[in-house]
């Protein structure tokens, strides 16, 4: 079936530096160096990577933050409370918002 | 780039075309690498095929139903070989060897042999009545165990190893600490084996060794000495899980492509020579799967007076990428 998204254009990330090379290349060493270990380990960093393309609802990222996730030693069980660290942020986020709804409501209201 | 299939039989299952990768010789040749046999160290003894898990990783397919084991005139042949060989190490190793009748004679036979004599252990093969008494001849020789422990997650090491596997393995663990094993000063050594459970490259050796080391001491009061990572090799059952599982193509793809040449330096099978149950030699465990003998050549053990010569060729299939994937398999 026809999609927008293709598994296959993960694995082309990189053409996308045919036309602005100077600029994909400041990325991609950008990005490399971000995922090296450092205070946070790279195994930590995934999991991060995890929880964030779940929010930004990338499947490409979804497809090769699990595997990294699992290449670096997690576990489903802790990528899972990652998705609802996620999830109750995302959801807070929404209910958060609802003090703004009632502070204009109740100005409005008698 | 010059591609083959991996082999016809997968290419048909498949039913695609798409599952290449380069041979691991022309790899090898494309890095100006050669593989050679330096000075032979280790003595690798495979005594059989029985085990008494079917784990989904195995690289051999062993299990219970199986009745590949050396036999005590073979078991004479092996010890007679590293009488004359002078290894620095002994690795027994199988199925699970502490099913084999011979084990006993051959830990008594070798352990003067050799500075160094480990025995591979699933954890689980050590209990019942009959076989509890060789964790005690395992310290009696200083046997280092090197015991398969994938994950410390219950139900992802269940996954790969059989239901109840986990908490059998830890029961061992504990008694095995108890007894001196993985303690400092005890000079009983215990190392960790950690497969990736399932279709992924294993995890950097060393952060996974502290990670394993705190949440084993944390949770259980488990110690150890030395965890080694190792990925999963795609033959026997393994293989046919990942065949199964629609992930034999890319992970196939993911070892060639992860292929590190300064891995090959190191790799075991320079300085390893592995011993079948019925007495063949192989460069590495991997071949024996597979069948590959030692440098292409059908050899009995009792042909051999001594080590394989250093700068003798080594046989590689395109297995070889999982040793050469990364950090390596060393």
């Amino acid at each position: 079936m026809e999609t927008y998204y293709k598994p296959e254009h993960l694995t082309k990330f990189e053409e996308i530096g045919k036309e602005a090379s100077g600029l994909a290349e400041k990325f991609f060493d950008y990005y490399n160096a971000v995922f090296a270990e450092g205070e946070l380990t790279e195994r930590e960093k995934s999991l991060i990577a995890l929880a964030v393309a779940h929010t930004v609802q990338c499947p490409y990222c979804i497809d090769a933050f699990t595997q990294a996730c699992l290449e670096k030693g997690s576990n489903l069980a802790e990528m899972t409370e990652a998705v609802h660290v996620v999830t109750a942020i995302r959801g807070g986020a929404s209910l958060v918002h609802g003090i703004q709804m009632r502070s204009v409501a109740e100005k409005l209201s008698m | 780039m010059n591609c083959e299939q991996i082999s016809p039989e997968n290419k048909s299952v498949l039913g695609k075309d798409s599952l290449t990768v380069e041979p691991f010789r022309l790899t090898l040749a494309k890095h100006g690498l050669t593989l050679e046999r330096q000075r032979t160290a280790t003595l690798q003894i495979n005594v059989g095929l029985l085990c008494n898990q079917r784990c989904r990783h195995c690289h051999f397919s062993a299990g219970p139903d199986r009745r590949e084991s050396m036999r005590s005139e073979t078991v004479n042949e092996v010890i007679a070989y590293a009488q004359g060989s002078h290894f620095d190490a002994i690795d027994i190793t199988g199925g699970a060897p502490e099913l084999n009748p011979n084990l006993v004679t051959l830990i008594e036979k070798l352990s003067p042999l050799a500075p160094r004599i480990m025995l591979r252990s699933n954890l689980t093969a050590f209990n019942g009545a009959t076989r509890e008494h060789l964790m005690d001849l395992l310290k009696e020789h200083r046997v280092a165990v090197v015991a398969s422990f994938p994950s410390f997650n219950e139900s992802q090491a269940d996954s790969q190893r059989g239901g109840g596997v986990f908490q059998e393995s830890i029961s061992t663990l504990k008694k095995l600490n108890a007894m001196g094993y993985g303690q400092d000063g005890s000079r009983l050594e215990l190392d960790l084996v950690s497969n990736p459970t399932g279709a992924f490259l294993p995890s950097s050796q060393a952060q996974t060794e502290t990670r394993f080391h705190q949440v084993l001491e944390q949770k259980w009061g488990i110690s150890f000495n030395n965890l080694f990572n190792f990925a999963n090799v795609p033959l026997g059952r393994f293989r046919q899980w990942l065949l199964q599982s629609g992930n034999l193509e890319k992970y196939i793809e993911k070892l060639a492509s992860s292929f590190n040449p300064c891995a090959v330096e190191g790799l075991m099978c320079r300085t390893l020579v592995s011993v079948s149950w019925d007495g063949y030699l192989y460069d590495c465990d991997f071949n024996l799967a597979k069948g590959l003998f030692m440098g292409g050549r059908k050899i009995h053990i009792s042909e051999m007076s001594g080590p394989p010569e250093p700068g003798s060729p080594i046989a590689v299939a395109d297995h070889c990428y999982t040793c050469t994937a990364g950090a390596g398999f060393t």
